[in-house]
């Protein structure tokens, strides 16, 4: 009986092969992903503030901009969970709705620098040449800016708001991106698999797309999840001058930057968005670390 | 065999063939001088031969095996396929070409993706082609990883999951899969070690037999090239001095260089020593070659006209070519 039970067993494994075989790259990676842990615990926090930011309308106890001015600086008790600020606004319900637009502007910035960069870097690299000596000293000239000059001036330019911001911050970051791929590139183009794709009659496109760019995958990714802190931090340097988000509408940088001129007499008004901020990062890196090392199938058991 | 060579029409025509390469330097990237890679070197391969290049590093043997297949553009010469002159095709028609001429590298571990699995390393060539895709494109991996002495389940691996042996078996199928008429094979067996060498050029000679494919075969093992070649082409710094039948060369060599060369062959017998020629000097650098015979440096017999000028590649006894005025 037992016999007969292990053998369909058996012919049950063998025809569910064909069905493992066809399984896409995607979920062999998220498969290595579940057994990293720290990975998956990146992953959670970041699910967590993604929700938060979703239904902030429903968990935030207050709304952002509703100010009781008999509760000013009120710090952490059972009504406020993360005290009030110069206006008595909970904080607690400003970090939970500030979620929704920094992490727009963390995550839309950083898409946006590392696809141009990226792209502009792998062109770069790859080509060379003419190629490469115009699209790299156009980056040193982004470079030679200072990167909040550069995001004050486009913003000027373009006028205040969300989506802006979000471009201002994207494009002064767009060079780093690129010197880094651009160096990986280097480093890849030149190996015998690239000929071995050309001697196959595969196109340019193919040769970035499928074999340079996924081996050039891990820097651009630790670089990225540090990149979403600095877009973060770059917005709202730019609310602060009054460029960015406009008050009353909560933002984690502009709120680290209002509790700074009373961090020596109310500490928690700075403290709870720079931790919101601290927070988001390390599961950022987490992840990223994560990510790239089931990108890789060498590390793979 | 020789007979039967004879009969059959030469797939391979290469005249003149140079490469340079441009030694940039200065603030506005001016070139300065030319690395003469390959300078000069005319010969064809017949359909189903094996012609083997041997020659010191840096001679030049990779960078005429590349150039043949137009991964580099050539400076001077023509290169034609089955009489399609390789160099003046249109992209697309180059493209086309690509299925019948392949590539076997050096290094097994450079030479496979690390982040494609064997099946879509040997699979890309199909179906960037157009020729199989989806559930028929595996099956044709499938059996070329098998000829190729894989196993079909290996096809779900990555490369670093296997040996160098197992590796150059991959880069081979990977060359293969297109059922290509050449193949151009750039030191296959270099990067591996003895025993592992014998396996896969026999492999190679089996492929050969079974799909009647043409080697250009690129080592600098000369028991290697004996052992799988029909004809053997010896060059020295960036030119071929000498082509000839693999028995008439190792039997009786006519350039100084192949003597040479050749004395310096090991043999496994200790007590039958042999006299080695000993060449004396470094091999010149390639951007600053001699004049006249590039030989003329470390020849032993070098005469005064050898300074001055450059030999012609000719015919001394049919069907062995050499270049050097001391054979009339």
């Amino acid at each position: 009986m037992s016999n007969a039970k292990t053998l369909q067993k058996q012919t049950l494994e063998k025809t569910s092969q064909p069905a493992k075989k066809k399984r896409s790259p995607w979920v062999t990676v998220w498969m290595s992903l579940k057994k990293n842990k720290s990975a998956m615990f990146g992953l959670i926090i970041i699910l967590i503030l993604i929700f938060c930011a979703l239904t902030a309308d429903f968990i935030a106890p207050y709304g952002f901009d509703d100010q009781d001015l008999m509760a000013r600086f009120q710090t952490p008790n059972s009504k406020h969970w993360f005290g009030t600020d110069n206006f008595g606004r909970d904080i607690l319900s400003r970090v939970i709705y500030g979620s929704r637009i920094s992490l727009q502007v963390g995550f839309i910035a950083v898409g946006i620098s590392m696809f141009t960069g990226g792209a502009l870097g792998a062109i770069a690299g790859y080509y060379g040449g003419k190629m490469d000596n115009v699209i790299m000293r156009f980056m040193d000239i982004l470079l030679a800016i200072p990167g909040i000059l550069l995001a004050i001036s486009i913003v000027a330019a373009l006028g205040p708001g969300l989506q802006n911001v979000m471009i201002a911050v994207g494009i002064g970051s767009i060079p780093s991106y690129a010197r880094i791929v651009r160096a990986s590139v280097l480093s890849i183009r030149d190996q015998e698999f690239i000929e071995a794709a050309k001697a196959v009659g595969a196109n340019d496109f193919r040769i970035i797309t499928k074999h340079i760019i996924p081996n050039s995958m891990a820097p651009i990714i630790v670089q990225a999840t540090l990149g979403v802190a600095g877009a973060i931090l770059s917005a709202a340097g730019l609310s602060f001058i009054g460029l960015g988000i406009q008050p009353p509408t909560p933002e984690w940088g502009a709120m680290l930057s209002t509790g700074r001129q009373f961090l020596r007499d109310h500490w928690h008004i700075a403290t709870f968005p720079g931790l919101a901020i601290m927070i988001t990062i390390f599961a950022l890196n987490l992840l990223g670390d994560g990510l790239r090392d089931a990108l890789d199938p060498r590390l793979k058991s | 065999m020789s007979e039967i060579i004879t009969e059959k029409k030469e797939l391979i025509v290469v005249e003149n063939l140079k490469k340079y390469f441009p030694i940039k330097s200065g603030l506005f990237k001016k070139t300065v001088k030319y690395v003469r890679a390959v300078e000069n070197i005319s010969f064809t391969i017949k359909e189903g031969e094996t012609l083997g290049i041997v020659g010191e590093s840096g001679c030049g043997k990779s960078t005429t095996g590349r150039t043949l297949l137009r991964l580099l553009e050539k400076t001077e010469g023509e290169v034609y396929f089955d009489g399609k002159p390789v160099f003046d095709l249109p992209k697309d028609e180059l493209r086309k070409l690509r299925t019948d001429m392949q590539m076997v590298f050096q290094d097994p571990y450079s030479s496979l993706n690390p982040r494609m699995t064997v099946g879509e390393i040997v699979g890309e060539a199909l179906s960037e082609h157009g020729i199989a895709r989806g559930q028929e494109n595996v099956e044709m991996v499938k059996d070329i990883i098998e000829k190729c002495g894989l196993a079909p389940y290996h096809i779900r691996r990555y490369p670093h999951e296997f040996s160098g042996g197992q590796r150059q078996r991959i880069g081979i199928a990977r060359a293969l899969a297109l059922k290509p008429k050449f193949v151009v094979c750039d030191e296959p067996v270099s990067a591996l070690d003895v025993s592992i060498q014998s396996q896969v050029l026999n492999l190679l000679m089996d492929l050969q037999q079974e799909m009647g494919l043409t080697y250009l075969f690129i080592s600098h093992d000369l028991s290697v090239v004996k052992h799988i070649s029909d004809r053997i082409g010896v060059m020295y710094l960036g030119s071929m001095v000498e082509l000839a039948p693999k028995d008439e060369l190792y039997d009786n060599p006519l350039h100084p260089y192949t003597q040479a060369l050749l004395s310096a062959i090991p043999l496994p017998d200790p007590r039958n020593r042999r006299k080695r020629i000993i060449l004396k000097g470094d091999i010149p650098s390639p951007s600053n070659p001699p004049s006249g015979c590039r030989f003329h440096t470390r020849c032993p017999y070098v005469m005064d006209q050898c300074k001055v000028e450059v030999p012609e590649f000719r015919e001394a006894k049919p069907e062995h070519f050499v270049s050097c005025h001391l054979i009339k």
